[in-house]
């Protein structure tokens, strides 16, 4: 169920722009990786080429190798679409598709994935719903659309959604930055608990989030306005809170900047 | 539902409220409220106006009619005594709409998703361009294309359809035409394209990034994404741009009448000549016709109005049917 990913000498542009300078970094299957660093330093760029995302905005582009255990994802026989399939995301903020009912959001992905059957997708559903600690909430009112939800209740619906196609990895963009503190902690509650089964890679401005719910944490920094983002540090989340290699590490974290 | 209510009423007595208090009562404010409010109202007038002009003319000619106006097919206003009725205007006017909407709705839907979704940056904005351009073309010119040109490759068309699907009773009958209502469809579906097209591509280009990438994010290709996030987005959309097609073309007048030849009565094979629809109608006979003639084609113009206000109400209720999900 869970893979692992390895990046190497990875390169992210939006037209001219070069965005992320030269990556390379392994992510362990079953555990999280956070992401941290400041605004624009290319974490969520970074994080978008993990699945292929980058480059449906126009004039983006990626160089480099990503591989997920055995295969690159950039090679030229990979479908993008398949590999999204393999490593499912979930967005900043809570999108579930507005015209569409709890049920069917969960389902949509499967449906792509050419499940018909009533029955089996009623199973996956719950079984997502559950697994994403929504099931309880909203058992009663599938038929409701999933816009008509809390914000904290429509990224778990999203998160549900994301692992009903049972990805290998999943990827989280600040998945908690528009949610209360309560809809957090049901989050990062949510994590640990996923974390079981699949490669989590989360991206957060939150640096309490990253050492609460991460195994290892990945600093990312740029080096002056307009140059590239750069990986500057990726260790165990313990010694990157605690005892950083790099100054500029130790620096972030203890908010000396950023 | 009844909390959801009783939300909308406060935020919408919110509202009211802060409408009142953001008018500060200095001079600015009191002449554009007074602008604004001016031009609703006149709005209002000009159409009671029109209603009662129409309603006026209309009433004498209706009251010396002799058949029934509603069902009879003959229009023979300047006849003594008058017998006009509508059915066959009516029976025109609806089906080489319905007809051109049929055509005109995929193909310009098609357009619109193309220029946004499919087409390369380069090309979409000049092919939205000469889309557009097509509702600059008058629509007289329509009709003399229609007349000259099309109708002369129409024949093939229809006797083609004819002879497929002429067990269907609107495309049977004996003698496939130039000059029907199915060719004016045909040309009423090219006019009302760009409109339906460009409302849609307006559509399809504000659905938010969000939705789009939630859908390509579960592996959805880009034509799944169209489906999944694109088309449930634009629904209301792409059906109040087909109601403005549909309205365009019922009301269309001069290219209908250059194509259609004139045979009374209502003839349900469409690929047949004849026909005829109410603005074609005006447009032919207002010329020669007498007092009640004229009151009997104001009469139609009334007809004419009363169905498009119910196609609009039928495309509300339409859009209004999911607003749950919308």
């Amino acid at each position: 169920m869970a893979k692992r990913i390895e990046v190497s000498g990875l390169h992210a542009y939006y037209g001219g722009v070069h965005a992320i300078e030269d990556i390379s970094m392994t992510v362990e299957p079953r555990s999280v990786t956070a992401f941290i660093g400041p605004s624009g330093c290319g974490k969520s760029t970074f994080l978008r080429t993990l699945n292929r995302m980058h480059e449906v905005i126009p004039g983006a582009r990626v160089e480099g190798k990503v591989m997920l255990d055995d295969e690159d994802l950039y090679a030229s026989s990979v479908d993008p679409v398949a590999v999204r399939r393999v490593v499912g995301m979930v967005f900043q903020r809570p999108n579930p598709f507005p015209t569409m009912s709890i049920y069917d959001n969960v389902a949509a992905g499967l449906k792509l994935n050419g499940v018909r059957k009533k029955s089996s997708l009623d199973e996956i559903v719950e079984e997502s719903l559950q697994g994403a600690n929504l099931w309880n909430e909203v058992k009663d009112r599938l038929a409701k659309p999933g816009a008509g939800l809390s914000g904290g209740q429509q990224q778990r619906l999203c998160i549900a959604r994301a692992i009903a196609v049972q990805p290998q990895v999943l990827l989280m963009d600040e998945p908690c930055s528009a949610l209360d503190p309560i809809s957090t902690l049901a989050i990062e509650d949510l994590i640990a608990k996923l974390k079981s089964r699949y490669t989590i890679v989360i991206v957060t401005h939150n640096m309490q989030q990253a050492a609460r719910v991460s195994d290892r944490t990945a600093f990312f920094n740029i080096g002056g306005t307009g140059e590239p983002g750069r990986l500057i540090e990726i260790d165990d989340t313990s010694k990157i809170f605690t005892n950083p290699e790099q100054k500029g590490t130790e620096d972030y974290i203890t908010g000396r900047f950023g | 539902m009844s909390s959801d209510t009783g939300v909308e009423t406060h935020v919408g007595a919110r509202h009211r409220a802060t409408g009142r208090r953001m008018s500060t009562g200095r001079a600015g404010d009191k002449i554009f409220v007074s602008a604004a409010r001016g031009s609703g109202i006149l709005v209002l007038v000009i159409m009671a106006a029109i209603a009662i002009f129409l309603i006026w003319k209309a009433v004498p000619a209706l009251q010396r009619n002799e058949a029934s106006f509603l069902t009879a097919e003959e229009w023979d206003p300047n006849a003594l005594p008058p017998r006009f009725g509508i059915a066959q205007l009516a029976f025109g006017t609806v089906i080489s709409s319905l007809l051109a909407l049929v055509i005109a709705t995929p193909v310009a839907i098609g357009i619109a998703l193309f220029t946004c979704f499919y087409a390369p940056r380069r090309l979409s904005a000049p092919l939205s361009y000469v889309v557009d351009l097509l509702a600059a073309v008058p629509s007289i010119v329509y009709g003399l294309w229609g007349l000259l040109l099309l109708s002369r490759h129409m024949e093939g068309v229809s006797s083609f359809l004819n002879t497929a699907l002429g067990w269907i009773p609107l495309f049977g009958g004996d003698s496939p035409g130039r000059n029907s209502i199915f060719t004016a469809a045909v040309v009423l579906a090219i006019m009302i394209l760009p409109i339906i097209s460009s409302i849609s591509r307006e559509v399809f280009v504000q659905v938010p990034r969000a939705n789009v990438e939630a859908a390509l994010a579960i592996g959805a290709t880009r034509w799944e994404t169209i489906r999944l996030a694109v088309l449930p987005y634009g629904r209301s959309g792409m059906i109040g741009a087909s109601m403005l097609g549909l309205g365009r073309a019922m009301g269309e007048t001069i290219a209908v009448a250059m194509v259609l030849t004139f045979v009374p009565g209502i003839n349900i094979h469409i690929l047949e000549d004849g026909g005829s629809t109410f603005a074609a109608n005006i447009a032919k006979s207002f010329g020669e016709a007498s007092v009640t003639g004229r009151g009997a084609l104001i009469a139609s113009g009334l007809v004419l109005f009363v169905i498009t206000l119910l196609v609009n109400m039928a495309a509300r209720a339409v859009v209004a049917r999911r607003k749950e999900f919308v």
